[in-house]
This record gives structure tokens, sequence and C-alpha cells, in this order.
């Protein structure tokens, strides 16, 4: 049990009518790499958002580094300083410079000193390789560099998890490459990932486990060889036809 | 006729704009003439303006010497002009407002150079503005008391509108994210609040300020009719800030507030930090104008009787020596208004083109016409 960081028990939750998480039951250990895909409105981003409280659950319980989440603020805040996340948009913050992006969160949530943040923000710009650009904005910078300026602003919290919500989806085809590298390496360093992507080449190289969700449910789990070469379920298959 | 014009058409020299003006100007018969006859019509507008200006213009003299010239009376301007920038404050302390103005357009020049940006400049015009209510007033300072009654002019319309500005733009934030809370009672009261403001002329608040809301106080207590004034103002345009702003908040995607709290900022910080400094920027042109409607706003303090720029011009006209000369009177008075409204609308430009900007948004973009 210690080693599990991530717990879902039973969570619903409903858009108006709508039954988007259905009963959902997971657990994820720690160091795990988990893919998780599925159909467009399956509720993949809803599952990952409701893990930092971006979204509220309705009912059940959901653990995250062993806290229960609530909707108290203080618990909130010091979770998600511990569990990074990666948007589609990259939604950085268009009026600081790259480094302040990176540095805003050390300096306010952390309260480190500004020598010490700088020095370590530069060092998480070169693990993603675009140390250059620190004094940017990020109107300036491709739709990959933002990217990779987003999951360094995430490591800059030092995270325990990271959550990458379709990190590559709104990028051009030949800037998915240059995140995709980042997001392996993180991988290969023993971070705790959970990454919701339709990029199967990535599940393949480095996931220890494929969630394949449908209708608020999570159809199928196994590791990326089996789900690849034999779904369990009918729309998997119907699912991997579509995009493979 | 039409000959020679076309002629004169064939020996114009091919200049960029002169290819220009055949073209748009004189292209057709009817086109020709027409643009001759504007033309000969500005001509003599602008001959006669600039005869009344300058040429036929009095610059030294008397009344008497003014109306014989038939020009523009400026030696008006200057017999009045200092009643007018200073109004009934004592001759002999005139220094003290000169002072203020002095150091107000002193802290205006400094805010256009960016390296004088920051903690300091703000501080510093929190300070002068302060400084200079005890300095008018003169007490605190150990110096001659002069009454609020006796401010005038300039330094009064320069002092309310700054104090106004000053604190009407926080409470326009204030008013705006409570208009944005998820607290029931705290939103019913800022809407409440500016909607009610909003729902009413200037006037009618001014005249509340000054002739309703005495009415309610105690006995023998009495608050200053300035103040009360100034109040009514900062309450008026912060309603209007409030609206400003909210626009600029709403500009904001949701995915800025969810990246900020997802790296654990709380929602006090997510505001201070990433929302509102990209919310006031973006509404800085409509904040500079609502700015500017106030500033000119303040005019309207010769209603109740405040002894603003707008009081003294009209006041200076009602001596008998110097009777008629209204034109000259508010013409200097446009001026002064224009240069401090064209200076502020300077000052927000300057401002905009500091900030860094969003690859995505559409400043800058041209749109081809
Ligand atoms: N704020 C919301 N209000 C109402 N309905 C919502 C909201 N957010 C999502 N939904 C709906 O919930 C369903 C699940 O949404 P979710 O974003 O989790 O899907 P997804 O699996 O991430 O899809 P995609 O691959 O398109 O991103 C969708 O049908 C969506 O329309
Ligand atoms: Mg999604």
């Amino acid at each position: 049990m210690a080693s599990s960081v991530l717990e879902f028990k039973k969570v619903n939750k409903w858009f108006g009518d709508l039954h988007v998480l259905d009963d959902i039951e997971l657990t994820i250990k720690k160091g795990e790499i988990v893919v998780i895909c599925g159909p467009s409105g399956s509720g993949k981003s809803t599952l990952i958002r409701c893990i930092n409280q971006l979204e509220t659950h309705a009912s059940g319980e959901i653990y995250v580094l062993g806290t229960e989440m609530t909707d108290d603020a203080r618990v909130l805040q010091s979770v998600r300083s511990r569990v990074g996340m990666v948007f589609q948009n990259f939604n950085l913050f268009p009026h600081l410079t790259i480094l302040e992006n990176l540095t805003l969160g050390p300096t306010w949530v952390k309260g480190a000193s500004s020598d010490e943040v700088k020095e370590m923000a530069l060092g998480n710009l070169r693990r993603v390789q675009i140390e250059e650009q620190a004094n940017k904005y990020p109107g300036q910078l491709s739709g990959g560099q933002q990217q990779r300026v987003a999951i360094a602003r995430s490591l800059c919290m030092n995270p325990e998890i990271l959550l990458f919500d379709e990190p590559t989806s709104a990028l051009d085809p030949e800037m998915v490459k240059e995140v995709l590298d980042v997001m392996v390496d993180l991988a290969k360093e023993g971070i705790t990932m959970l990454v919701v992507t339709h990029e199967m080449g990535f599940a393949r190289e480095v996931a220890d486990r494929v969630i394949f969700m449908d209708e608020g449910k999570i159809i199928e789990q196994s590791t990326p060889e089996l789900f690849f070469t034999n779904p369990s379920s009918d729309r998997s298959k119907k699912f991997l036809e579509q995009i493979l | 006729m039409s000959e020679l014009i076309l002629r004169l058409h064939e020996k114009l020299p091919q200049w960029k704009s002169v290819t220009w003006a055949k073209k748009n100007l004189f292209n057709s018969i009817f086109n020709t003439i027409l643009t001759i006859s504007i033309g000969l019509l500005v001509l003599n507008i602008l001959s006669s303006v600039v005869s009344w200006f300058f040429l036929d213009a009095t610059f030294q003299g008397d009344a008497k010497l003014c109306r014989e010239s038939g020009g523009a009376c400026w030696a008006f301007i200057f017999e009045k002009s200092r009643y007018i920038i200073f109004g009934h404050y004592p001759t002999a302390l005139v220094w003290r407002p000169a002072l203020f103005i002095f150091g107000v357009i002193s802290l205006f020049g400094a805010s256009f150079k960016r390296e004088f940006w920051g903690k300091r400049l703000f501080w510093s015009w929190i300070l002068w503005l302060t400084f200079s209510i005890l300095l008018l007033d003169g007490r605190l300072l150990g110096l001659t008391h002069v009454e609020t009654t006796k401010w005038g002019g300039l330094p009064l319309t320069l002092l309310i509108s700054f104090i106004g500005i000053g604190c009407s733009y926080p409470f326009g934030i204030i008013l705006a994210v409570a208009r944005q809370s998820n607290l029931i009672v705290l939103k019913t009261l800022s809407v409440l609040f500016i909607e009610l403001i909003r729902g009413v002329p200037l006037i009618s608040i001014l005249f509340m300020a000054s002739v309703l809301f005495p009415i309610f106080l105690p006995d023998g207590f009495t608050i200053d009719k300035l103040f009360r004034a100034q109040v009514a103002i900062i309450l008026f345009s912060g309603a209007y800030m409030a609206e400003v702003i909210r626009g600029g908040l709403q500009a904001i995607p949701r995915g800025q507030v969810e990246a900020a709290k997802s790296i654990g900022l709380t929602n006090s910080q997510t505001l201070r930090l990433v929302v509102l400094p990209q919310a006031l920027r973006i509404v800085i042109p409509p904040t500079v104008s609502t700015f500017i409607g106030m500033f000119k706003d303040t005019s309207l303090l010769v209603i109740i009787a405040l002894f603003d720029l707008m009081f003294t011009t009209k006041s200076s006209l009602s001596d008998s020596e110097w009777l008629g000369f209204a034109r000259e009177a508010y013409i200097f008075t446009a001026m002064i208004y224009f240069v401090c409204c064209f200076s502020m609308s300077r000052l927000s430009k300057k401002i905009e083109e500091s900030m860094p900007s969003d690859g995505k948004k559409g400043k800058g973009v041209s749109y081809g016409f």
C-alpha cells in the first residue's frame, strides 16, 4: 500500500445528465508510467483533472500521495504543489518571461530564495534543452518550445507525479517529437507519470500500463504489448483500428 | 478652361503624390471643379482663422484696443491667466499651488521614462499628492491656513482628478473582483453599487454630495465640501472602472487560472500574480479613456460651486472692464484641458508599447486598410 501514490475508489462524476466518470477504480504505483487513451469525450481529461481537483468528483474517494482530496483549500494547495500538470494548450503565463514562468511557483508556493530558484529553473530549462530562451516571452516561442517550457515549469516544483493531458495534440507534426523526447527522458528517470495521449509509439516505448476508457468507464488495463497485440474488448479493438 | 486643365494634366511631373492627386482628385472635370472649390473654401477659412488668432490679434493693451482690432484679445488672457489658473487662492501664497503643479508636471515627465518605472515613482506620486494637500491647506506645515473654498483653478482640477484616478482604480479592481466572486452577498453588493451609480448622472451624485448629504449629518457636524465632491467622483469613476476591468478579467482564458492552481498558487495569488496583471494590461486603452473622461468631468464641479478650472474661466468673463472675450478664455482653457488629456493618452501609449506582446493577439496586426 505504501507504494501506491494514487488511488481512485468508486469515483463518479456527472456533467448534468452526462455520466463522465462511472465507478472509476484505479491504483497507480510509485514510478509507474501510465498512458490513458480512448475516444473523444470518454472522460480522459476529466479523470486526470480530478486528480488535482481542477474538476471535483461527485462521489467516491480519491487519494493522492496518501491524502484524500476534499474541498479544503490548504490540502488542495499542498497536493497541487506536489503534482505537476501539463496542458494541451501549454497555458504558459504570457505576461512573464520564460524564466519568470518557471520561478513563479517555487517563489510563491515554497518561498524559496530567488538565487536558488533561478539556478533550479535554469537547470530545468537545460533539461528540456531550451536554456537560451530564458529571457524571452512565451509569445515568441514555437508551440513545441512552449510545451517544453510548460514541462520545465512543472518540474520546478519537484513533483512526485506528473499529469499530461494530450501534451502533443495542439502541436504541428514536426514539433511532436521534440516534446515526446523530453517526456521519454522523464519517464526513464523514474518519475510517476499519467499521460493522456494518442501517441501509441510513446506508449509502446515507455508505458508500464495502458488504460483504455470509453463512456466514462475504464474498459481495459494491460501492458502495452498485450493492449496493442491482443486487446480484450471490441471497443478497444475498434479504437485501435481507427488510430493505428 | 477644361482644355487648360487637361493640358495642365499632362505637364504635371510624375511624382508619386502628383500621380495620386491626378488619379483621385483631378480624374474628371467634375472632380477637378470640386477639388478646386473645396480647396478655395479651406484656404478662405484658414486665412480668417490665422488672421483672427495672430494677424489681427491684440497681445498687449486694454479692452478698448482689443475691440477696435477685431482679432483675438490675448491681452485678456495675459491679464486673467493668473486668476483662471489659480482662482481665489491668495495672491501672496500662489507659490504653493504653483509648486504643486510643478511637482505634478515633473512626476508626469518622469513617468514617461522607462528607467524610472517602479516602486519609487509610485510612492513619489502618492507622497507628492498627499504633501500637496497639506501644502495647499498650510496648517500642518505651519503655513498660513487657506480654506478649501479658496482653492481653485487648475490645481484644484489636477488634485481632484489625480486623487480620483489614484483611488478609483484600486476601488474599481475591488468592485470588479467582487462582482466575479462566488460569495453571493459580495457579488450582489457589487452589482447593486455599480448599477446604481451607473444609472445616475454624475451631476446628480455631485448634487447629492453637496446638498443632500449634509442634511443627514447631525447639527454642528460638517464635512468639507471639496472632500465630499472628491468621494463622489471616486465612487462614480470606480463603478465605471469596475466594468472596464471586468471586461479584462473575462478575457483571461480559464487555462491560465488552471495552470496557476496546478502549481499550487492560492486563489489570491492566482488573482494577483496571473489574472490581474494580464487583465489590467488588456484594458489599458479603455482605462485611460475612463481617466480622461473623469479629468474632463471635473468641470462639472462648477455646478456645485467648487472653483475648478472651468469655474475660474467662466467667472473671469464677468469682469465689467473685460466683457465679451469668452472665445479667448474658452480657447485658453480648452488648450489646458487638451494638453493634460493628450499627455495622459501619450503616457498610456508608452505603457502599452512596453508590454510584452503575445504573438497570438491582434496587436499591431494590419487589416489591409
Ligand atoms: N465543463 C463541462 N461542462 C459540461 N460538460 C463537459 C465539461 N467538460 C467536459 N464535458 C463533457 O464531458 C465529456 C467528457 O469530457 P472529457 O474532456 O473528459 O473527454 P476526453 O476524453 O478528454 O475527450 P477529448 O479526447 O476530446 O479531450 C464530454 O462529452 C464533454 O463534452
Ligand atoms: Mg481531453
